[in-house]
């Protein structure tokens, strides 16, 4: 627990709304625009922290506990995670599972509050919600086996203070683990080509049709837990990514934040190319990712 | 003393069972007599449970008894203990719920004869796991079946419970079939069938046909995966405390007969533990999906006890696997993850089943489909199942997460450790993958059944006119729930508690858990804690935080947004069956779910249904076939039955001569 | 040099595993092309240290004719078949690549106590030479379009010649000749017979073939 890592905590919390306005900010580069400010998600959530709240009759206190456990998870989660060579704040053997529940129980907490609604809309997001998340759940936990075989660790701090240790043999494992954890970043936060964040339309809704009914304080809670879990699954891609140490945690930690900025405009650029997939195609990349993890960990072992 | 508390507690609840079955039919005083003797018969068991795990001194206690082979000895070790509290608790908790419970049989059935079995139940299963003898234990564990076989068939006159009974009584026999010939082997030498004098007869075979005659035995009890199929037949038909005992506890004493013939046999060779490991992730992958497939709601969670004795046996696997390789970490995260989950289990599985009940006492139904907006109308029964749904689905800061996450460093710790891939590590792996679906679909599953019980509109008129479930049976479920959250935030220190039994385990092969071991494993859980604690907090802050920020402010209802539909009903809402397809699609293959389609046709279609089921797969492809075939052969042997007095006498006479033919020939 | 070579066998399993999830006849033939040039680079790093002209004559051989040549033919069958999609195969895509992924672990067990007496290089590369003859072989059996399986028969040559480089030092004319031969006799015969099958039927769906017998 050094200086860094408490900066990186305070650094998360204040500055994940920027990785959302760089991303649309590529978004807009891309398709010719200008574009919206790149402070554009701070303006929101201070119009929506302004406003009162609407609920539906037919919910109960747990649509109102969703978005607070939204926020509270992801705050937890941040505490664990890693900014390339930055200790996490609580950093134990085990820490990589204790991180991946807890985003579990975020999701948990997000379905049920959109099924509480009563709205087939709402069903719908939730159902599909639940069948990827399945699927993107033994992707990220090999390729952490994957981390923990190269690294001989059981923490996430172990696993990314030093993938290079071995020097350049392990690369392709970390390649392949990298490309493993960016589909499961751009599943967990709905990014093109798993979801759309733009549309409203059902036909393209996960995670942006579950919210269809929170307003005001409790959207707010709900953008904001968004950034904070892009920048916490974006941290465990910057680490794998940006493979520098120089052992000084605060230029380490300036490393990391300038990795999560090229990050949040690679997801820019991937949404910008790339059109959103069909529903039944989506199961096959979560697959292939699963084979990637697996790959690499037959390859660290071999 | 723990033995003899044991002994008393067997001793008040087999006569206070009688006492019952004399007072008869008069509805409530039978009832109140019941749930009395249940907890004043349980209390010197829990004594003894928790006196024996607090102190960690072994007690025996012996009292004369003349049958061949048999002594009446019990005794409370470590591992004896730790069941014998969950088997104490859980029953006095399901008693005072069905104090409740039965009260809308008053009058109409025999109460008496229900409590009765019930504390011959209780009795028995702490006589199972207590015993020390051979001939005791199987006569326990026979008064065990048959008992809950008579409280199965609680409601007789409906014909699904009758052949739910029937399916039980079969499956269970089968597994003492088993049972006796693994005893008779044990104790081939031995003037006596005691414990300490069993021993494996001849060198190695023997000890691996032992080990599957005890899977084959005591999976059956416990619900492993080719014999599960009576669980989700017998566990919807009898009453939820009924339930709530059976999967709670019952199935736990199949688990505590293996890890008892375990110590017996002394070190394990690995395939033992590649055994439990494939059983382990065949069950809790087949028996989650088969859940997510179910609209009944006490069936669906019948087919999570299935998923979660795969995630105990998975732990054990791993601990296996770890004593076979002299790998003290593995064996030791490995048994203590799969006991742990013992405990953890009959906690949420039994709230989950009281809570099932609870519905059902309400709404008059079981199918999840015709429910919906629970939530409102019972504000306690609700939030006490929501707890329950997300320690099963094994999320922090629960304790479901503990005992998988003991599981999980386990295997992790066996990869990061290794430097070129061995079996080990291809175990650990298998576990990993089998671990993160199971989880995930768990969540899917019980998202799916809250939800569309609890929340939303209701979809019927019964479900309308639900109501809360009174005292009696709220508050047990409550008492659960706050079980869940302690177990899950002080997971160290029964940790502490699951050391010793875990250590009887690793004696027959030498290995100790060492002190930095245990330390460190400790320190995890700690950790965990912490992380459960500061996430509490942050909840807590959070929710002053949007107070102090809606106050003064409007904060206004009305209708859920419609997309401007003008009559939204709650039909319109997302079925159960809806929101399962998406992932039982996927694994059709697997499920082979049949499916009723009447398609709308015309122009101006009227009428339009869709009906899928999932039967049981074992079930239809392989067990109705070797009954079938069965039934066949024995028809074939018929024509010995003529049905003339004369024939049988035949028989019988032509055997004694053969017989004293036999004997006195070889005599000479 | 290591690094090299362990990053061109981790992209031969990739193609090996984008043969086996990918339904776009175009995209597999692309990626028997890419194989190709993996493997014609292959000997090249293998023997880095003691490069002759014929080991650097043979590469650029084998690149033309697998990388140019096959897949211009293939293009043209194709084209001529009329067909751009493999549509229902016998075992699912996505099935395909786990199948897969059980056959590269299953390679792995069955070669590595073979492989013992070997450098780890030379191993490794018998281990993914046998995944991409299975990974054929899977193709063969589980694809109903006459087409797909002309490429799983070549991804399973592909993985023949593979082995080739990893074994053969002293003698690589010999075995490179025939493998070629085989290869060429092969993808000569099938293209010739694939034309008339489909020229004479209007398909070559070899599932409707099965109505030939009696």
């Amino acid at each position: 627990m050094t200086t860094a890592s408490v900066l990186h905590v305070l650094l998360a919390l204040t500055a994940c709304p920027l990785l959302l306005g760089i991303i649309n900010r590529t978004k807009a580069f891309f398709a010719g625009r200008h574009g919206q400010p790149v402070l554009q998600t701070y303006y929101d959530l201070a119009k929506l922290l302004r406003k009162g709240a609407v609920y539906s009759r037919t919910t109960t206190w747990l649509f109102r506990a969703g978005p607070i456990i939204g926020v509270g998870c992801a705050a937890a989660a941040l505490l664990m995670a890693p900014l390339g060579g930055v200790e996490a704040l609580l950093a134990f053997p085990g820490d990589m599972l204790v991180l991946a529940y807890l985003l579990g129980l975020m999701r948990f907490a997000t379905v049920l509050a959109a099924l509480d609604t009563g709205s087939a809309f709402e069903g719908m997001g939730a159902s599909r919600e639940v069948q990827f998340s399945m699927l993107a759940e033994p992707a990220l936990l090999l390729g952490l086996a994957a981390l923990a075989a190269g690294s001989h660790s059981l923490s996430l701090t172990g696993m990314y203070a030093d993938p290079l240790s071995a020097g350049a043999a392990h690369v392709p494992a970390l390649v392949l683990v990298a490309a493993a954890v960016l589909v499961v970043l751009l599943t967990e936060n709905a990014r093109i080509p798993v979801d759309d964040p733009n549309t409203h339309l059902e036909l393209t809704m996960i995670h942006e049709v579950m919210v269809l009914d929170h307003s005001g304080v409790d959207l707010a809670f709900i953008h904001y837990a968004a950034c904070l879990k892009l920048w916490v699954l974006g941290s465990l891609l910057v680490g794998l990514a940006v493979p520098l140490r120089t052992g000084h945690p605060l230029v380490d930690l300036a490393l990391g934040a300038i990795g999560l900025a090229v990050m949040a405009v690679v997801v820019g650029v991937i949404e910008s190319v790339m059109a959103r997939l069909r529903l039944i195609r989506l199961p096959q990349l979560l697959v292939t990712a699963s084979v990637l993890s697996l790959l690499a960990v037959i390859w660290l072992l071999r | 003393m723990a033995a003899q508390l044991v002994v008393w507690s067997a001793a008040i609840l087999g006569g206070g069972g009688l006492i019952c079955l004399l007072a008869g039919r008069r509805g409530s005083l039978s009832n109140r007599l019941g749930v009395a003797i249940s907890l004043i018969g349980g209390v010197p068991a829990a004594m003894a449970g928790a006196t024996a795990l607090w102190t960690g001194r072994e007690d025996a206690i012996q009292i004369p008894w003349s049958i061949p082979f048999g002594s009446f000895s019990l005794a409370v070790d470590a591992l004896s203990a730790y069941f014998v509290l969950a088997v104490a608790v859980i029953c006095m908790l399901a008693a005072v719920y069905g104090g409740g419970y039965l009260k809308a049989h008053l009058g109409r059935k025999n109460l008496g004869a229900s409590w009765c079995f019930y504390c011959i139940l209780f009795a028995s299963m702490l006589l199972v796991v207590t015993a020390r003898n051979g001939v005791l234990f199987l006569i326990a564990w026979e008064i065990m079946s048959l008992a809950s076989f008579f409280l199965v068939v609680f409601e007789h006159e409906r014909q699904e419970v009758r052949q739910a009974g029937w399916t039980y009584l079969v499956a269970t026999h089968f597994g003492t079939a088993a049972l006796l010939a693994l005893f008779v082997l044990l104790g081939w030498g031995s003037a006596t069938w005691d414990f300490d004098e069993f021993s494996v007869p001849g060198s190695g075979p023997m000890a691996g046909v032992l080990f599957l005659l005890a899977v084959v035995g005591f999976g059956t009890k416990a619900g492993f995966l080719p014999m599960h199929v009576w669980l989700p037949e017998a566990h919807p038909a009898a009453p939820s405390h009924v339930s709530a005992v059976m999967s709670g506890v019952m199935i736990k004493t199949g688990i505590y007969g293996l890890l008892r013939t375990l110590t017996f046999l002394g070190a394990p060779p690995s395939w033992w533990g590649w055994t439990l490991l494939a059983i382990g992730a065949a069950s809790g992958l087949i028996g989650v999906l088969m859940a997510l497939a179910q609209h009944d709601l006490k069936r669906l969670l019948a087919y999570h006890s299935v998923e979660n004795i795969g995630i105990i046996c998975l732990g054990l696997g791993l601990g296996l696997l770890g004593i076979s390789e002299g790998n003290a970490t593995l064996a030791f995260l490995g048994l203590a993850g799969g006991l742990l989950h013992v405990w953890n289990h009959a906690i949420f599985k039994s709230l989950l089943f009281l809570g099932a009940g609870a519905v059902a006492h309400a709404t008059g139904t079981r199918n999840i489909e015709h429910q919906g907006g629970l939530l409102k109308r019972m504000p306690l029964t609700g939030p006490a199942f929501v707890v329950g749904s997300a320690a099963i689905s094994g999320l922090p800061p629960l304790n479901g997460f503990v005992s998988e996450l003991l599981i999980y460093v386990g295997a992790f710790s066996v990869i990061a450790g290794a430097e070129v891939m061995s079996p080990s590590v291809l175990a650990a792996m298998v576990a990993i993958v089998a671990l993160g679906m199971i989880g995930g679909l768990a969540a899917a599953c019980f998202t799916k059944a809250f939800g569309v019980v609890f929340l939303g509109e209701p979809r019927s008129s019964q479900a309308a006119a639900a109501h809360e479930a009174p005292r009696t049976m709220h508050v047990p479920m409550l008492i659960l729930a706050a079980m869940c959250v302690v177990v899950g935030m002080l997971g160290a220190l029964v940790l502490t508690v699951v050391r010793p039994v875990v250590q009887s385990l690793m004696d027959a092969s030498g290995l100790t858990v060492s002190e930095t071991m245990f330390i460190s494993a400790a320190s995890i859980l700690w950790k965990v804690s912490l992380a459960g604690g500061v996430l509490i907090l942050m909840l807590s802050g959070l929710a002053v935080l949007r107070r102090r920020l809606l106050s003064g402010r409007p904060v206004e209802t009305s209708g859920t947004w419609d997309c401007g539909y003008i009559a939204p009903t709650a039909r319109m809402q997302y079925t159960a069956s809806s929101f399962a397809w998406p992932i039982l699609n996927m694994f059709r293959w697997l499920l082979q779910p049949t499916v009723h389609e009447h398609r709308p046709s015309d122009l101006f279609p009227t009428r339009a249904a869709i009906e899928t089921h999932a039967d049981d797969g074992f079930r239809r492809f392989v067990y109705r076939p070797i009954f079938l075939a069965a039934d066949w052969l024995a028809g074939r042997l018929r024509w010995v039955q003529q049905g003339r007095n004369q024939l049988y006498i035949l028989y019988i006479a032509v055997t004694l001569i053969v017989l004293l033919v036999w004997k006195l020939g070889v005599g000479r | 040099m290591e690094l090299l070579l362990d990053t061109l066998l981790i992209l031969l399993v990739l193609t090996n595993f984008r043969l086996l999830g990918s339904s776009r006849l175009a995209a597999c033939i692309q990626t028997l092309a890419i194989q190709a040039v993996i493997l014609g680079a292959m000997p090249l790093v293998m023997h880095a240290s003691h490069l002759t002209v014929r080991v650097v004559a043979f590469a650029v051989a084998i690149l033309g004719v697998k990388a140019l040549l096959l897949p211009w033919l293939l293009r043209r069958a194709a084209r001529e078949s009329g067909t751009q999609r493999e549509l229902e195969p016998l075992i699912g895509f996505t099935s395909s690549v786990l199948i897969g992924a059980l056959l590269l672990a299953a390679s792995f067990w069955v070669v590595r106590p073979l492989a013992q007496g070997m450098p780890a290089g030379e191993g490794l590369v018998c281990v993914i030479a046998l995944f991409t003859i299975l990974t054929g072989l899977l193709m063969i059996v589980s694809r109903r379009k006459a087409l797909t399986q002309v490429l799983g028969y070549l991804a399973m040559e592909n993985g023949v010649y593979a082995f080739g480089t990893a074994l053969a030092v002293d003698e690589p004319l010999l075995v490179e000749l025939g493998v070629l031969l085989d290869l060429l006799v092969a993808v000569f015969v099938m293209g010739i017979a694939i034309y008339h099958i489909s020229r004479e039927f209007d398909h070559i769906d070899t599932d409707q073939l099965s109505v030939l017998r009696d």
